[in-house]
């Protein structure tokens, strides 16, 4: 009866001027669970929260190796994401063959932008269901961190949090993002997980199970620059990272302030004076 | 009425005469360069503790007629590199456009182009990178049977900013070396630079000075026994500060005393 005519395809607009396939592929990127990408100086990281979708099966990997110098983190649809981690590592593989070089971080994310974008304006395509935060080091000023949406939208950022309850994140690193150029590698991965926990709902915890880190990095200039390549952590290598935010949180945070919205700034107080 | 779609559109064959089909194409395979036509010679280039240096004089050659005396064959990329150019004068043009584009697209996305802190060139392709394209191009070139007619020596710093000199010819076929020539160089101007840097090491003894001193002489050598030479040539000295060119370098102290000793060529009865 009052269905609504128009989101058959991503290339009709609505009367108010909305393009509702769009729209619900950005939905879907609410859908997935959260991931948290951050850029210092010298590093970017990316932190994620891994689903099982029972209790007897493994955990969905958040986080993937693009090139020695790149890597993702998804919220959306993993298949999707698929199809765009593939062009990416041919499109790294392809610079590299043909200029000896890593490929530019700018220059790849404007191709996965153009390749989401086409999918807004054809009939009988769709949108890609997923977004990703990018990670990556290049000759063009060291670490970037770029956010990636289904309408082909990207924008270098700071920090940033997509998929599911990731405003909770986007506050805390939004409280704290004067501090992230100067971090050094652990600083910078204490943060993701900070942000990542705010993310969690009341009775879920970062585990070792949970919990995926990735991290890439560049010292120096010219001759004497050295990268550090992007490499996921799981499992037992995260376990410190979690030991160590989780004595953070019993220290400055009580069970009766979790409940309230301030929660955020005694744990960030609490962590300048441990490091 | 004509009911042959065909004829539509056309002069009519009573009035004008049946068309002349000899003027459209005739058919036959595609036609790419079988043979260079306007042409350069030697590019030599030697390097040295801070950099490279790399020559070519201003002629283009019409077969053996020394046709245009003002074709400078060296040029920079992104204030990094030189590249040289031997071989076909037509294709040098084409890929001095195609790098012209490729070089702006470059300074608009690298932080260079905006950030004055950094270095010139930074975060831009270096000369290693852009050898390792020219190369890519040029094979694929020769695998659509429709070669660039070059020989190309590329000089700069690679990404350790240590100096870098390579080769690359209309095949494809890349190599590097301390020292390099094109063409009748390779004969002529080679062992010379040789005697003096033979490997990386002794090359890196070398200083600015000396590496000028031994390609302005090789440069002399080349003009007194390559006949399609000129004594107007471009001399690049690229280092870390920068790339200078100087288009209008003149060959000095020419002494052509030997020449009346050379017997035994064109029409000499002795």
């Amino acid at each position: 009866m009052f269905r609504n005519n128009y989101d058959n395809d991503s290339v009709t607009f609505s009367p108010q001027g909305r393009i509702f396939q769009v729209e619900y592929a950005a939905e879907a990127v609410k859908q997935g669970s959260v991931v948290v990408g951050i850029a210092s100086k010298t590093h970017a990281v990316l932190v994620a929260i891994k689903r099982n979708a029972e209790e007897l099966s493994s955990y969905q990997k958040k986080l993937f190796p693009i090139d020695e110098h790149v890597g993702i983190a998804i919220a959306g649809l993993t298949s999707d994401a698929r199809v765009l981690s593939n062009f990416m590592k041919q499109q790294c593989l392809a610079h590299r063959l043909t200029y000896g070089r890593d490929m530019p971080v700018r220059s790849l994310i404007d191709l996965i932008g153009d390749k989401a974008q086409v999918n807004t304006q054809h009939l009988g395509k769709r949108p890609y269901g997923v977004g990703l935060l990018v990670a990556g080091v290049d000759e063009r000023g060291g670490p970037h961190l770029f956010e990636f949406q289904p309408s082909g939208m990207t924008e270098e950022m700071v920090a940033f949090a997509i998929g599911a309850r990731s405003q909770m994140a986007r506050t805390y690193l939004e409280k704290n993002v004067e501090k992230f150029a100067e971090c050094g590698r652990e600083e910078l991965i204490a943060h993701g997980l900070k942000a990542l926990k705010e993310s969690l709902v009341q009775d879920r915890e970062l585990t070792v199970e949970n919990t995926s880190v990735g991290v890439v990095g560049v010292t120096g200039e010219g001759a004497k620059r050295v990268v550090e390549p992007f490499k996921v952590f799981d499992g037992q290598d995260v376990a410190a990272w979690i030991e160590a935010v989780a004595d953070d949180k019993e220290g400055g945070d009580d069970a009766e302030a979790e409940a309230g919205g301030d929660a955020p700034a005694p744990a960030g107080e609490t962590m300048e004076v441990d490091e | 009425m004509d009911h042959r779609p065909q004829n539509w559109g056309r002069p009519r064959d009573d009035v004008y005469g049946a068309y002349d089909g000899s003027y459209l194409q005739s058919s036959g395979p595609k036609q790419a360069t079988q043979s260079p036509i306007v042409t350069g010679t030697s590019v030599i280039a030697l390097k040295f503790k801070d950099g490279v240096v790399m020559a070519a004089d201003n002629l283009a050659s019409y077969g053996s007629l020394a046709r245009f005396t003002d074709v400078p064959r060296l040029r920079s990329f992104a204030e990094t590199s030189v590249i040289g150019f031997g071989g076909d004068v037509s294709d040098m043009q084409y890929l001095n456009r195609h790098l012209t584009d490729l070089s702006i697209d470059e300074a608009y996305a690298a932080p260079s182009s905006t950030d004055t802190t950094t270095s010139p060139g930074a975060g831009t392709l270096n000369a290693a990178n852009l050898h390792k394209y020219l190369q890519k191009l040029l094979y694929s070139r020769r695998n659509n049977f429709d070669p660039l007619w070059n020989q190309i020596l590329v000089a700069g710093l690679d990404s350790s900013e240590a100096p870098f000199l390579a080769s690359v010819d209309m095949r494809g076929t890349a190599f590097t070396s301390p020292s390099l020539a094109t063409g009748f160089g390779a004969a002529l101007a080679q062992p010379i630079m040789r005697r003096y840097a033979e490997t990386d090491e002794q090359a890196a003894q070398l200083s600015r000075e000396e590496a000028v001193k031994i390609i302005k002489e090789c440069m002399k050598v080349l003009y007194y026994r390559d006949a399609r030479s000129l004594d107007k040539y471009s001399l690049a000295v690229v280092t870390k500060a920068g790339v200078e060119i100087s288009e209008d370098e003149q060959l000095e102290q020419q002494s052509w005393a030997f020449a009346e000793r050379i017997k035994g060529y064109g029409t000499q009865t002795v």
